[in-house]
């Protein structure tokens, strides 16, 4: 079937079904069956407020106290009964909808989003007047310079942003290794003779003074943590630059994922490898810490140690290079 | 008196002096190297019958020499034992890791194949071979220490791998940290004190004996109150507990919206 020009009429594939036809409820045909529901939504709702009562007393019969068990029965029944206080409204309701409110399905057409030829035409003839008497094709001077105004001036509110929060400064290029801190143990801050670390042992180490109560205490133990390891030293692979940075077999390393920044603790002993819980990022912590599985990209930075004239270790000076993960002007020097 | 220092001059020169000059120099490099291990890993003094070295070693020579070696020095198969200690002997026989029973990335807790006292003499046997860090007192092991201590230490040094509620954890090709919520105090102590497979070692100087205490007292805490948030669903962190909730949850409520969409009969 065609009609004036080329375009070919389908006719629906599929025929309309119409509403389908309307089922009458049981709740409807017999008073018992519609007693039933009313009953049922009474109860429902009924449930809900017995709900509500329980998780009142709940409230007052499990107090939370010094005692950390009594979070599980305070926290349990003020959940249950504040549950059963909400679904038992909303079931309830759809439950009364369903079962005894009128149920007729009704269609209604949808109106056309197309609008009317004549509103069509009195759009279009409002543009063009617009047009014509602010004369914006006709005065290109005037276009073209409103165009380059709109184009600067978000600019000057988008440097502003940059104000937004603190400057960073070098905080993330600098820890608080310092040249002779004393390598101490997490947490008590007691320093560690080389002696002391065996081979196969594993310290977790901050540096000398950083202990709760210092400025930034937080802050400046993410960006400090070491690991600290014995390995046979034969078994050292080191770059001449590095070969004085470990001290008979004892290297240390920055804790930080160069990949995201968790602490890289997982420690292997027999084969080297050090893990990184979130990722799986594997160092070979006697080549360097290079990467040799996972995500990050960049090894471990080393923090160059070296034993004072008591016998403790010391850092030689802080990490050479920014620790934890990737920045925007990381390889920018500063 | 010349003729003193002539003869003196003239044993300097002997070879017989070189001999004596060595001897001197290895038993002050020797005992001073004794004197720093000492210092690391305190050994009580321990108390081994010959009865019971001899018995060690006929357990030892028909169980284990096959891969440690006739005399314990180590093959291809397995690794030397001398040193290691009678601490680790009992960790590694009385847990059932040794006899191994087949390699793989990790030797696994199986039953065990001896008799206490069969135990206690092949640690005798290793032990008497030479020094190492010996089982650890029992005044150690009565996990009645600080567990808040114990806590912050166990958080720090052995979480990243044993997973804070001591559930254990997964590590690189195949191997893992084994879940420590069954495991006795001894076994604890002498796995810090020894550095089992690829464990670390955490010496005394690095965990004190009273710290070490402190965290088997944490762990028993963990191991005989349950956690207060309810079921612990293994301990496992945040992708199991997501698991659940998320199927849980969406299943709660594809079911409503099902019910919500169906006509009422």
């Amino acid at each position: 079937m065609y009609d004036a020009g080329l375009r070919v009429i389908h006719e629906d594939a599929v025929a309309n079904p119409g509403i389908e036809p309307h089922r009458v409820r049981m709740t409807e045909k017999s008073v018992k069956h519609e007693k039933n529901a009313v009953r049922q939504v009474a109860a429902l709702f009924t449930l809900s407020m017995l709900g509500s009562a329980l998780a009142l007393y709940a409230y007052f019969a499990f107090p939370i106290s010094e005692d950390l068990t009594t979070v599980r029965l305070n926290t349990l029944y003020l959940g249950v009964g504040i549950t059963l206080g909400l679904l038992g409204i909303g079931i309830g309701a759809v439950h009364w909808a369903k079962t005894l409110m009128p149920d007729n399905e009704v269609s209604e057409e949808r109106h056309l989003t197309r609008g009317s030829d004549e509103k069509r035409a009195a759009a279009i003839e409002i543009i063009n007047l617009a047009n014509q008497e602010s004369g914006f094709s006709r005065r290109k001077l005037i276009r073209r310079t409103l165009y380059g105004s709109l184009a600067l001036f978000p600019l000057p509110g988008i440097i502003l942003f940059a104000d937004l929060g603190p400057s960073l400064g070098d905080k993330l290029r600098h820890t608080a290794w310092k040249q002779g801190t004393r390598l101490t143990k997490d947490p008590y801050g007691s320093p560690i003779k080389a002696s002391e670390v065996t081979i196969g042992s594993v310290f977790h180490v901050i540096p000398e003074g950083l202990m709760p109560g210092e400025e930034n205490y937080l802050e400046e133990k993410a960006k400090a943590a070491v690991l600290l390891v014995r390995v046979d030293p034969d078994q050292l692979i080191e770059t001449e630059e590095r070969a004085s940075w470990s001290y008979q077999g004892i290297v240390a390393y920055s804790k930080i994922c160069t990949h995201v920044g968790c602490p890289v603790a997982l420690y292997e002993q027999q084969t080297h490898h050090l893990l990184c819980p979130c990722h799986q990022s594997t160092f070979d912590l006697i080549d360097g810490c290079k990467v040799i599985f996972g995500p990050a990209t960049r090894p471990l930075p080393q923090l160059p140690i070296s034993v004072d004239a008591e016998g403790y270790l010391i850092a030689q000076s802080d990490f050479h290079e920014p620790v934890g993960p990737s920045f925007w002007d990381r390889s920018v020097q500063q | 008196m010349a003729q003193l220092k002539r003869k003196l001059n003239g044993l300097r020169r002997s070879p017989r002096a070189l001999v004596v000059v060595l001897f001197a120099g290895l038993l002050v490099v020797g005992s001073g190297y004794t004197a720093v291990q000492a210092a690391v890993s305190p050994s009580t003094a321990v108390t081994r019958s010959q009865e019971q070295i001899d018995l060690g070693k006929r357990i030892f020579l028909s169980n284990c020499a096959s891969c440690h070696g006739k005399n314990a020095e180590g093959t291809m198969n397995g690794p030397s034992l001398i040193g290691v200690g009678e601490a680790s002997v009992d960790f590694q026989v009385s847990t059932g890791r040794m006899p191994g029973a087949a390699s793989g990335p990790q030797l696994e807790v199986k039953p065990v194949q001896f008799t206490e006292e069969q135990i206690s003499a092949l640690a005798a046997y290793v032990g008497s071979l030479a020094d190492g860090p010996s089982i650890p007192d029992a005044s150690l092991l009565q996990a009645n220490g600080d567990s808040t201590k114990g806590g912050e230490l166990f958080r720090i040094n052995c979480a990243m791998c044993h997973n804070a509620g001591g559930a254990g954890g997964a590590l690189t090709e195949g191997k893992y940290a084994p879940n420590l919520m069954g495991s006795s105090e001894k076994t604890i102590y002498e796995a810090m004190l020894t550095g089992p497979q690829n464990m670390p070692v955490f010496n005394d100087a690095n965990i004190t004996p009273a710290e070490k205490n402190d965290i088997i007292t944490y762990l028993k805490y963990l191991q005989n109150n349950r956690s207060v948030g309810g079921d612990e669903l293994g301990n496992l962190g945040p992708v199991v507990e997501g698991l659940v909730a998320w199927l849980g949850m969406l299943g709660l409520i594809i079911a409503i919206t099902i019910w919500l969409g169906a006509k009422s009969n």
